[in-house]
């Protein structure tokens, strides 16, 4: 493997640790989480979907999140990538614009819409638009909508994918890519407070 | 595009067989190469249109896939394959996946053979009483699911009041987190039909 385990790095697991043993026993969930995020951000073939897409795609995402260590591994991402430092702002200014609490949205119509919920339906700002271009604004359109209200999600919103110039490969890793980023930061985070809280667990122990 | 005016979507959480009807268009059968097969992983999923659309991409289906498959059956050690069922019904029953609900309530039920108390999931929602120890497994992927995050310390002391260890934890975690992937994907690339 190239890049060191990202998981592993983002969730400060050692190598020896207690959670570095449990993780070693899922060896292949742990190879292939890395290896959809090696094939997702170092594709064979970015084709369809432009690596400085996918990096401000990402630092959306993982913004939109709240701030954490895979937040600024993908602001970092994004400014070392080719023409990314110039989309950086724009970006962490739509963070900002749509940052909200999730999941919300509404069901089909039936005993479920006792359930709907309503929210903020995010829009790029008609300011940052000329900076972003059409492709990347319907992106981060759609991938706000991932993020906080899947459920909303309807035919529409892949023709307005289709109509920003996004082709049917570039949709399907486009939504692997917010999928994935939506499992990635769980499982970060998840550990993340499990490590901790073994932290607590040595400490006290050293400290009776 | 796929013609999706013949769907007829289910508007409840059901444990019921679904369908799903994909909004684009997922590579013919007859067009497969060996580099969509390895994607699949099994064969037999070009039988799925789900897959055939996922496979346009193979190398992170392949990827995704095999992740899946150690997380939920990799049950050597760790947590019961039925409470890994449990978080990923959790998860897609809070995001309102109707379809993935419904395959992972139908597994959880057939693990456990609690098929009364999954269904009370799927009727009453995340809040539902379920016992102290599906309580813990339900709340952890609830608190993981939500944006921001919610998962803490509580969460983590409740799973082991509840009497699971720091790898049965893990594989709440890893279980949880999977199915925000794979609703992200089901809810927008297509539609459950009955």
């Amino acid at each position: 493997m190239s890049t060191k385990d990202i998981i592993d790095t983002l969730a400060g697991i050692e190598p020896g640790s207690a959670l570095d043993a449990i993780r070693a026993k899922r060896v292949q969930a742990r190879d292939n989480a890395q290896k959809s995020y090696l094939s997702l951000f170092e594709p064979i073939d970015a084709g369809d979907f432009s690596l400085v897409e996918r990096a401000a795609v990402a630092a959306f995402v993982i913004g939109l999140h709240g701030e954490s260590p895979v937040a600024a591994f993908y602001r970092d991402k994004l400014a070392a990538t080719a023409d990314g430092a110039a989309l950086l702002e724009a970006i962490k200014a739509e963070i900002a614009r749509g940052k909200t609490s999730g999941p919300y949205g509404a069901y089909p119509a039936g005993p479920l819409s006792a359930e709907d919920k309503t929210g903020l339906i995010y829009r790029v700002s008609a300011d940052r638009k000329p900076v972003l271009g059409a492709r990347l604004v319907a992106a981060l359109e759609h991938a706000h909508l991932l993020v906080f209200r899947p459920r909303d999600a309807a035919a529409a919103d892949m023709k307005a994918l289709l109509a920003a110039g996004w082709s049917e490969t570039g949709i399907v890793t486009f939504s692997q890519l917010v999928a994935f980023l939506s499992f990635q930061v769980r499982v970060v985070t998840g550990l993340r407070v499990l490590g901790a809280s073994l932290g607590r667990t040595a400490n006290a122990v050293a400290g009776a | 595009m796929s013609a999706a005016n013949t769907v007829n979507p289910p508007v409840a959480f059901t444990q019921d067989e679904l369908g799903w009807v994909s909004w684009i268009d997922p590579l013919p059968e007859a067009e497969l190469t060996e580099r969509h097969f390895a994607g699949l992983v099994d064969r037999s999923r070009a039988k799925s249109e789900y897959f055939r659309l996922l496979v346009r991409d193979p190398e992170v289906l392949e990827a995704r896939t095999k992740t899946d498959k150690d997380i939920f059956y990799n049950v050597a050690d760790g947590l019961p394959r039925a409470e890994r069922e449990l978080a990923a019904a959790a998860t897609s029953r809070y995001n309102g996946c109707i379809y993935c609900a419904s395959v992972h309530a139908r597994f959880a039920s057939t693990y456990s053979k609690r098929r009364d108390d999954v269904q009370r999931l799927l009727d009453e929602g995340v809040g539902v009483d379920l016992g102290e120890r599906w309580n813990a497994v339900v709340k952890a992927s609830v608190a993981l699911a939500a944006t921001p995050i919610a998962f803490g310390p509580d969460n983590i002391e409740e799973l082991r009041r509840a009497g699971l260890d720091d790898a049965e934890i893990v594989d709440v975690i890893n279980g949880a987190s999977f199915f925000n992937w794979a609703n992200r994907l089901m809810l927008s690339l297509g539609e459950p039909s009955k």
